[in-house]
């Protein structure tokens, strides 16, 4: 049997992120919505609230530890999978990821701790400190991890010298043309994802007739927070987002918009059957000038097609395509989802609405689905680039490695990922069952 | 004069010593909960790490960061030559990591022991693997004149390094066991004193039979040391700590003999260090082929920009590691938050 290492090492790689990448999103969007409860809790010394927060910290904890125990696999894979990949960016890639250690793990994890275990050893000031650093720390990671990410996307801040990419400006290579873009896009679909995990966690209270203050403050709270936050993804993070790749990386762009040929007046497809080798798209639905005009403010504006390059320097067609199109259609139902919300909360209507609570509690994975849809647009839109029009993935992986090796890992990880999954899921239903604590009822003194 | 290179060979072994301190302590607290009598004792176990093992763990993934940043043809070579090792490494910290928030989840006796061997296991493996993976190190590697790694996994498994992955292991023991006598109280401390006293004999033993393995096993090392003055340092320190340690143990100081293990971990890694410099993978094939601190670090910037960067970083973190320490202080008490 004949395996091919690169493949292989790229399977392993989707795998084990992919896996990792569905805690972090639910822990960041979950810890900022926990500041906003817990303050509330401190300042207005308000039980419901503190109830609130004991049981979102619960539901917190469980998903942190598993973003944990999965996350640190991350960091060394590029040495054990990609070690050529190291060798030549290492000079650069290493210290977002070393200042990722410094600057938010150790925060988030020190104050994780504090969080969960002080709420009796510390005032109600510190005790709101802790969440916050965790939500802070979580960010701060975000940001490193996509500091990394964008500079694989869109180098800069380096030159190639003696075999490898050697830095030559640290915050040119940080603030590459995509950083910040991505890292308000990223950050503020964890706030999404986040928003849909509470919100249908208090609608499944609801419905399930454990509907005590918890569940209906949750509610309200996370649907108008989950309302400005799919807003805001849409414009300006979305849109800004879709300009730089336009201005930077052309081929991807094309295939996300399934532009076979570069074309004036380019339309924008809502819909469309792509398919690979060549690249094509068939039954599309298409609205004239509007991809011109989104990617350079212009209906008249030259974009360049898949055509325009090598065909062996553009992504694969329709799996970026696919992704990209699914993630966008998600994210216009976030957006209506939390508008009928906040409008049936308006109306005061939104208690006994059964079919909408159950729709909430159906959407709680969406966000998740729709985090991982992007990130295999972005990765995959990349290719077969692994730093764009610098290395190729092909170029990257362990050469000592053995595609057995990597098999082994595949198999590993992949029984150790079925198993936590499973394992999350149980112990996450059953929390939610278990519902948040009681009210205190005051004792009566004999 | 100490240049950039020579600080961050410095560095990263500062990284891996706070690694070795921190996380050495729970990972040995999870070694002893293999032997761990009833229920209330592990929930002790979990309960007294559990507010600080991930804090601990990330000196771990700090120092990956800084090898990677400093010295990346390390990483590469070393993390793609270690293969298998590390995919068991990572495996066993998964399964630790969940096992303290799972465990307690359940209210079932299956359901415990399965953590609880997680926690074990998970602790252990990782205990030996380590050393491991220094005595390997500390021996030579097979990397050739491309800087690839050509062994195997098994040639990793050889007598003298699974002698220095027995030392980490009896080394985590010890300071675990010095952590939990400051954590319990009475029939607990008393049984965790004697584990402290039964590795400590472990422990001087096997760095004895070690040290005695490495002249025939590594000569080059023994040649290396003895021109650094630095040596000298380090292995006063590790020959005071050590002998002082069962001195303030009988006293029932136990803080001050936590301290001790903590100074004789410092030390032995400094040891080890120091016989190494400047070189971080010496090649068992040619001397030539090793991966030093100067043919295999990052470019000038980079090193200043991280620098820059740990200086800035580390001090916060210090301190808030220190004040969340504090705040936890004291016995372990079971309460509604627990484990």
């Amino acid at each position: 049997m004949d395996l091919d290492p690169v493949l292989l090492a790229r399977l392993q790689f989707a795998l084990t992120i992919g896996f990792h990448f569905i805690f972090p999103p639910i822990s960041i969007g979950l810890a900022w919505l926990l500041v906003i409860i817990e303050g509330l809790g401190w300042r207005r010394g308000d039980d419901t609230y503190v109830r609130m927060g004991k049981f979102f910290g619960k539901l917190l904890a469980l998903t942190f530890v598993v973003g944990v125990a999965t996350g640190i696999v991350m960091e060394f894979q590029f040495g054990t999978n990609w070690a050529e990949y190291s060798k030549f960016v290492g000079d650069i890639f290493g210290a977002p990821l070393a200042a990722e250690g410094i600057f938010a793990f150790f925060l988030e994890s020190a104050f994780l701790g504090l969080y969960l275990f002080g709420r009796n050893r510390v005032s109600k000031g510190v005790h709101w400190f802790s969440i916050l650093m965790v939500a802070v720390g979580s960010t701060i990671s975000a940001f490193w991890i996509l500091v990394a990410n964008s500079w694989q996307q869109t180098p800069a801040g380096y030159i190639i010298q003696n075999g490898r990419a050697e830095l030559t400006s640290f915050s040119e290579a940080v603030f590459n043309p995509s950083t910040m873009i991505r890292f308000f896009h990223t950050v503020d679909a964890t706030l999404i994802c986040g928003a849909f995990v509470m919100a249908g966690v208090a609608a499944y209270l609801l419905l399930r007739n454990r509907g005590d203050l918890v569940a209906r403050k949750a509610l309200k709270l996370s649907l108008i927070f989950g309302l400005v936050v799919s807003l805001l993804e849409l414009f300006p993070f979305g849109h800004e987002h879709a300009i730089q790749v336009a201005q930077t990386q052309p081929e991807k762009l094309a295939a996300f918009e399934g532009l076979i040929e570069g074309q004036t007046n380019a339309p924008m497809v809502m819909f469309g059957i792509p398919s690979d080798n060549p690249p094509q798209l068939d039954a599309s639905i298409e609205v004239p000038g509007v991809l011109s005009w989104l990617a350079h403010g212009d209906t008249e504006a030259y974009v360049k097609g898949l055509n325009d390059f090598p065909p062996d320097e553009t992504p694969p067609f329709f799996i970026t395509f696919v992704s990209f199109h699914s993630m966008v259609g998600l994210g216009m139902y976030f957006i209506g989802v939390m508008l009928l919300g906040v409008f049936l909360l308006y109306r005061k209507k939104l208690w006994d609405q059964r079919l909408f609570l159950k729709l909430l509690v159906f959407s709680i994975p969406l966000p998740i689905i729709a985090i991982e849809l992007g990130w295999i647009a972005a990765e995959v839109g990349r290719q077969p680039w692994v730093v764009y029009r610098i290395m190729k993935t092909v170029d990257a992986v362990s050469i000592t490695v053995t595609a057995g090796e990597i098999l082994f890992s595949i198999i590993l990880f992949g029984l150790i990922y079925l198993f936590l999954g499973a394992l999350y899921l149980f112990l996450f239903v059953r929390e939610v069952k278990h519902g948040p604590e009681p009210e205190v009822t005051t004792e009566v003194s004999v | 004069m100490i240049d950039l290179n020579t600080t961050w060979f410095a560095l990263f072994a500062v990284l891996i010593t706070g690694y070795a301190i921190l996380d050495g302590f729970d990972l040995g607290v999870g070694v002893l909960h293999l032997f761990a009598r009833n229920n209330t004792e592990r929930r002790i176990n979990l309960n007294a790490v559990g507010p600080v093992w991930d804090g601990n763990e990330v000196w771990l993934l700090t120092a990956g960061g800084a090898l990677f940043a400093a010295f990346p043809p390390v990483y590469a070579t070393i993390f793609s030559g270690f293969y298998i090792a590390m995919m068991l490494v990572l495996a066993a910290l998964i399964f630790r990591a969940v096992s303290f928030e799972f465990r307690g989840k359940i209210e079932s006796r299956g359901w415990q022991r399965l953590w609880d061997w997680s926690f074990g296991l998970g602790s252990l493996l990782p205990s030996i693997l380590f050393g491991v993976a220094v005595g390997n190190i500390l021996r030579g590697v097979p990397i050739d004149g491309n800087g690839l790694y050509v062994g195997s996994f098994l040639e990793l498994l050889n007598p003298y390094s699974i002698l220095i992955g027995v030392l980490s292991l009896v080394m985590f023991v010890m300071h675990g066991a010095l952590y939990m006598t400051l954590k319990t109280d009475g029939e607990l401390r008393d049984r965790m004193t004697r584990w402290v006293s039964g590795s400590w004999i472990a422990f001087v033993v096997v760095y004895l039979l070690s040290t005695l393995y490495t002249i025939f096993e590594a000569p080059h090392l023994m040649e290396n040391i003895f021109s650094k003055p630095l040596f000298w340092v380090f292995l006063l320190a590790l020959l005071a700590s050590t002998a002082y340690l069962p001195v303030v143990l009988k006293a029932k100081r136990f803080f001050r003999a936590f301290l001790s293990s903590s100074v004789s971990i410092a030390a032995a890694i400094g040891i080890a260090a120091v016989s190494l410099y400047p070189s971080l993978a010496p090649s068992s094939i040619d001397v030539a082929y090793s991966l030093t601190a100067y043919n295999a670090s990052s470019t000038p910037r980079t090193l200043t920009t991280m620098l820059v960067i740990a200086l800035i970083g580390m001090p916060i973190v210090i301190l808030y590691t220190i004040y969340i320490y504090r705040v936890f202080k004291g016995k372990t008490v079971i309460t509604e938050e627990s484990y």
